[in-house]
């Protein structure tokens, strides 16, 4: 136990300020991500159970409840993504002799890789 | 008329105050002012009672680390003219316990920077007399940025995690392991790892990223424990190897 009087945080640190509200939000896109995860897999379990019983879960999904929760996922998702592509270059230092490779040297690429796979899919399922 | 600025400054003294409190003082706006200065003015010609730490005035000493309108920030940094005419609430770190009104315990923290025994390990040292340990300057790049802590403590009171997890070894130690794991002349890898890569350690660590973000000298200490956990991971999986663990 330290000595002296305590500060505590108190429950409600993630209201100080913007940063740790982003956190708290990068912490709960877990929830929503996990979810969409259970949907997935209840969706593959749906495709082996036979035609009709994917086309009633597709309604299901349809719905604006379901919309809205998507929307949200991806939203986390996006969140989830930029956090730590842009956590790449702290994690991984390429030096040439007493140069450090810039960041987005680092960072960039795996933008590019996220752009290109997302239009690829887009074109197989959009075709 | 002169101007001046109201600084709200934290009050707290064990053998008489039960609780905190805030004493308004109206001090000289002064445009090369710092909130350091303010509060040098306040104690010699106000109030003499005020506690606080203070050195060098210069950015070097990390002394004067304290929360500046609720960030924590080098209070010889912080200019008075960046708040006007606005208030100035001024109190001590946060998420470390207080010894009295701006001064805090920093036991803690002593504690844990020594635990990660942040000075050159060699395994065998070799004589004075044989000369120094030689080192490239594409070497001392390496760790040159987190040698740059001054201790001051600022992203302790950043880190909500080090507020919640009393056990968390935190930003600064851990950048200073980070420093001396990645300098050449150090063999003392192994011996930092028991503690820095720990569950106190490096994966305590959210990447809340604030400690980076509130650092006076841009050690980047969110940057250093992500550094260390590619290396821990990289040893886990070294490990697995069938010829991986006779290291």
């Amino acid at each position: 136990m330290k000595p002296g009087l305590r500060r505590t945080m108190g429950s409600k640190w993630w209201l100080w300020r913007g940063a740790y509200f982003l956190i708290m939000l990068r912490e709960l896109s877990s929830v929503f991500i996990a979810a969409y995860l259970v949907f997935l897999l209840v969706l593959l379990h749906k495709v082996r159970e036979g035609p009709a019983a994917y086309d009633a879960y597709l309604d299901f999904l349809w719905s604006p409840t379901m919309i809205v929760f998507h929307i949200v996922a991806l939203a986390f998702a996006t969140m989830h993504t930029i956090t730590w592509f842009n956590l790449t270059p702290k994690a991984v230092v390429v030096r040439r002799g007493e140069e450090r490779l810039h960041p987005a040297l680092i960072a960039g690429p795996n933008y590019i890789a996220w752009v290109t796979v997302t239009a690829l899919i887009l074109w197989i399922v959009l075709k | 008329m002169a101007r001046t600025i109201k600084l709200e400054v934290f009050r707290y003294r064990p053998e008489i105050d039960d609780k905190p409190t805030f004493k308004s003082y109206e001090v000289p706006f002064r445009e090369d002012w710092v909130v350091l200065d303010a509060l040098n003015h306040i104690k010699d010609t106000v109030d003499g009672t005020l506690s606080f730490r203070w050195s060098c005035r210069m950015g070097v000493c990390g002394s004067c680390g304290m929360m500046v309108n609720g960030f924590p920030r080098l209070t010889c940094a912080a200019f008075l003219r960046d708040y006007y005419p606005h208030p100035i609430r001024v109190e001590p770190l946060v998420n470390f316990p207080v010894e009295r009104d701006l001064v805090i315990n920093m036991s803690d923290f002593l504690r844990k920077l020594k635990s990660v025994k942040p000075w050159i390990i060699r395994k065998e040292e070799t004589p004075v007399s044989e000369g120094e340990y030689l080192q490239t300057p594409a070497e001392l790049a390496r760790y040159k940025q987190f040698s740059m802590c001054i201790n001051c403590m600022l992203c302790y009171a950043a880190c909500p995690v080090y507020g919640r997890e009393e056990d968390f070894i935190g930003p600064a130690a851990l950048a200073l392991a980070q420093r001396y794991n990645l300098d050449s002349r150090d063999q003392g890898g192994q011996e930092r790892r028991a503690i820095a890569f720990s569950d106190e350690g490096i994966w305590e660590c959210t990447f809340v990223g604030e400690c980076t973000t509130v650092c006076p000298k841009n050690v980047d200490p969110a940057g250093a424990i992500q550094l260390g956990k590619v290396t821990a991971a990289i040893d886990y999986f070294k490990l697995l190897l069938p010829w991986g663990r006779k290291t």
